[in-house]
């Protein structure tokens, strides 16, 4: 794989940045540094926002239409994921106003599963591939399991970097990685999970994101939900700058997924202002941004109907699928 | 275009602050009526509305509140053991708490300020600053003044409208766990947290006459710091003022601390962490509407990132929310007061006169009360008279520098010396900085972050002795 003009961009503004090893390397790390406390102070800042009302009511119906609803299990059946996939197309039966979730996300093997049980609908059909979650495979084998997923017909790719080679500087490696699982995805959008937690420091979340997107990601996620910690809103708040800074350097647009740990509405509305006053009002959309979350859908259900009645239904009033 | 994601306003409730009509002068214990009964309106400067009538206290009111405070000092808080006068404070510092979120909107109402900064920054402050100082009453032998440090006597002491509770909790806390007795005299267009924090000294109990409380206006302020049974003198507030007090009470035994005006820089190095020093910058000025005596209000930028810094710092400029003090997404409030915000447009213009260019994010501000857009100039010569004087609102001068020596040198040209900022991942160069920066508070990294443990003061114009900390001690003690 020769890194020369292979970026995902057409435009090839970061041509000269991905030509060598040295100067991907100079690049990365000449990005400017982040101030952990100034970063963590900010988004703290951010979660005093109140949000109430029609806000509210805003906010909860895009957590739900930009969730990708989770199952990522070991014990992950047929029934599980059809029953999952009702969920995401509905997800509160007694409500048809509640907007449809953006994509199911599963395992490759369960793709063609998924892709039955949604189709007709507008919820797209993600699947993690790369020898997730921990990404220690070979190259033939991760693009195997994303030709696997694509061939059933996933309509998104969620890959892991591999964490090791970053951590060992070896920047070039993972680089070319991304580019051809990018390469193998085809039509299918290319998510890049950059497992935060095991890099570490805000400065590696700058340097992997920046590297993910001059390789061709799509998106770029947060976590697999198997490290903890798994998304945390600085780490959120330093991808949202890097895809506001490069759409500044290169016109082209990266979303954001943050995947892992987020369990309320009230969580999920700090991301959402988050998203607001980082990378701008372009990104609370679907197409640039994205929850990955397992149980976080019951509760902005619950908040919705407490919205819209006034009172606070049981849980038992709303599906566990 | 309409905002996709638009805030819906989410105000504060008023309802659990019942402000009187009008308020008595703070005297020996009780609210009571002044000698010559003139008086004075408080307004809401985000509405004009006005809030309530207050005294103004004549000469013969200030000699009873300090012969209140002398009886006091003498009688009672003077000699009382110092663990009792560390439970008091303890207890005025719980009161507080248990108040605070009536004390945070009367805050947010009387003077401008957003209720987030109010309830968060403000309040938490003013119950930090008794809890730190009630430790240190029974501990006076191990703070450096010797084996069994003395009062002073009877401190009168005025506070400005920026931060009004928090400035009485600096002055007040260390006072009394030194065994001072007070007369405090709040500026006069923020009256109403003195007066609400004098209920809660009546609530705990604290014997009459140690705290004083004389509303009033500049004349008030004089008969207090000229009163011939004043021991110390405690100031904060204008160059101007403290150099009048510096007159007025040369020659006499009277001690004094002054903290005064600023005219920071805050430094931003090509290597800073970008985001977080535009934070810094914004936090440095915008915060409290800029009426902050250590606010950040002269940037100095290296000049190889000042276009990409400024698109980044307007970029986030956009974002800043102006209206509703009570509101709680609201970042910058109301100027606190007609003269202060006709202040901040005369130089505001001068800059404009003066070849600076302005620059504003686009923002509705509301047509009734006093409001100022966050405003920041471009282009500013060490020359400019925006450069070198204290604006006191929401105005940013932006200048630039090529190398280290030039920030140090630009950063200390100015007659004043409170605070200043530096940005930079650099930890060597943070350290070379601080010990050139001729300034009380050297910020790394970050603007404008109080703790009680910290000592703060200023060097030259911006006044003499400390606040804060152990060192604040000393400005209540025979030493």
């Amino acid at each position: 794989m020769t890194p020369t003009s292979s970026s995902g961009l057409t435009a090839g503004p970061v041509d000269d940045v991905v030509a060598s090893e040295a100067s991907l390397r100079r690049f990365l790390q000449g990005l400017p540094g982040v101030d952990q406390v100034g970063a963590e102070a900010r988004v703290a800042r951010l979660a005093t926002r109140s949000i109430k009302t029609t806000a509210k009511q805003y906010a909860l119906d895009l957590a739900i239409s930009t969730m990708d609803l989770t199952t990522l299990e070991g014990q992950d059946t047929p029934g599980k994921v059809r029953a999952m996939c009702a969920k995401a197309m509905r997800p509160d039966p007694s409500d048809p106003t509640a907007p449809p979730v953006a994509a199911v996300c599963i395992y490759p093997d369960l793709v063609g599963v998924a892709k039955q049980a949604v189709a007709g609908s507008t919820v797209k059909v993600a699947s993690v591939a790369t020898a997730f979650p921990s990404g220690r495979a070979s190259l033939p084998v991760k693009l195997t399991d994303v030709k696997d997923a694509v061939a059933a017909g996933a309509d998104e790719v969620d890959m892991v970097i591999d964490r090791g080679a970053f951590l060992a500087g070896s920047y070039q490696l993972v680089f070319d990685e991304i580019v051809a699982v990018k390469q193998a995805c085809g039509d299918a959008h290319l998510k890049v999970i950059l497992e935060t937690g095991e890099l570490a420091t805000y400065d590696n979340v700058r340097r992997a994101s920046w590297l993910s997107m001059m390789a061709g990601a799509d998106f770029i996620k947060t976590s697999t939900g198997k490290v903890n910690p798994a998304a945390t809103p600085p780490v959120v708040l330093v991808m949202l700058e890097a895809v506001r800074d490069f759409a500044d350097a290169t016109g082209h647009k990266v979303g954001v997924k943050a995947a892992g740990g987020i369990r309320t509405a009230k969580d999920a509305i700090r991301y959402l202002v988050i998203v607001n006053e980082t990378a701008g009002p372009d990104w609370l959309s679907p197409d640039l941004y994205r929850f990955g979350a397992s149980s976080l859908l019951n509760d902005v259900l619950m908040q919705r109907a407490k919205l819209a009645t006034g009172r606070y239904s049981g849980p038992d009033y709303f599906t566990l699928d | 275009m309409p905002e996709a994601f638009a805030y819906a306003p989410a105000p504060e409730s008023r309802s659990i602050v019942s402000i009187r009509s009008s308020y008595g002068l703070f005297i020996d214990g009780e609210f009571v009526a002044p000698t010559d009964g003139r008086t004075f309106k408080t307004i809401d400067p985000s509405t004009e509305e006005v809030l309530a009538e207050v005294y103004e206290a004549g000469p013969k009111d200030v000699d009873r509140a300090v012969a209140a405070a002398r009886r006091a000092y003498e009688t009672t808080w003077g000699s009382m053991k110092p663990s009792e006068r560390g439970k008091y404070l303890y207890r005025i510092a719980r009161l507080v708490q248990e108040r605070s979120r009536e004390l945070a909107v009367l805050e947010s109402i009387d003077n401008g300020k957003p209720i987030r900064e109010s309830r968060d920054i403000d309040l938490p402050l003013v119950a930090a600053h008794f809890f730190y100082y009630a430790g240190w009453a029974d501990k006076l032998p191990h703070a450096g003044y010797g084996p069994n440090p003395r009062p002073i006597g009877v401190a009168g002491q005025g506070i400005p409208w920026n931060f009004p509770l928090l400035m009485l909790a600096w002055k007040i806390a260390p006072a009394l766990a030194t065994g001072n007795t007070v007369v405090l005299k709040p500026a006069e267009t923020t009256p109403l947290t003195a007066l609400h924090f004098a209920e809660i000294v009546q609530q705990a109990g604290l014997p009459n006459g140690v705290v004083n409380i004389v509303t009033g206006a500049g004349e008030t302020g004089r008969s207090l710091v000229t009163h011939p049974d004043v021991d110390k003198v405690a100031f904060t507030g204008s160059t101007e003022v403290g150099k009048e007090i510096a007159r007025s009470i040369a020659g006499t035994s009277k001690k004094v601390t002054l903290e005064l005006g600023g005219k920071a820089a805050n430094v931003v190095f090509e290597d800073a962490a970008l985001d977080q020093a535009v934070e810094g910058i914004v936090e440095g000025i915008f915060f409290n509407q800029g009426h902050v005596c250590c606010a950040g209000s002269r940037l100095l930028v290296q000049e190889s990132i000042v276009d990409d810094l400024m698109m980044r710092l307007k970029r986030r400029l956009e974002t800043l929310r102006v209206g509703d003090p009570l509101d709680k997404n609201t970042d910058i409030g109301a100027i606190n007061s007609f003269e202060q915000l006709a202040k901040i447009r005369e130089l505001s213009d001068i800059g404009d006169q003066e070849g600076a260019e302005r620059w504003s994010p686009a923002c509705e501000l509301p047509d009734r009360g006093f409001w100022f857009p966050p405003t920041v100039f471009t282009g500013v010569s060490q020359a400019h008279r925006i450069a070198r004087e204290e604006i006191f609102g929401p105005v940013l001068s932006v200048l630039t520098f090529r190398t280290p020596e030039e920030a140090v040198e630009k950063a200390n040209n100015t007659p004043y010396g409170l605070s200043a900022g530096v940005w930079t991942e650099k930890g060597s160069r943070i350290l070379w900085m601080a010990q050139r920066l001729r300034a009380g508070v050297v910020w790394a990294n970050t603007f404008n972050k109080f703790d009680p443990a910290s000592p703060f003061g200023g060097y030259k114009e911006s006044g003499y002795g400390r606040e804060g900390g152990r060192h604040g001690l000393g400005g209540y003690l025979d030493v």
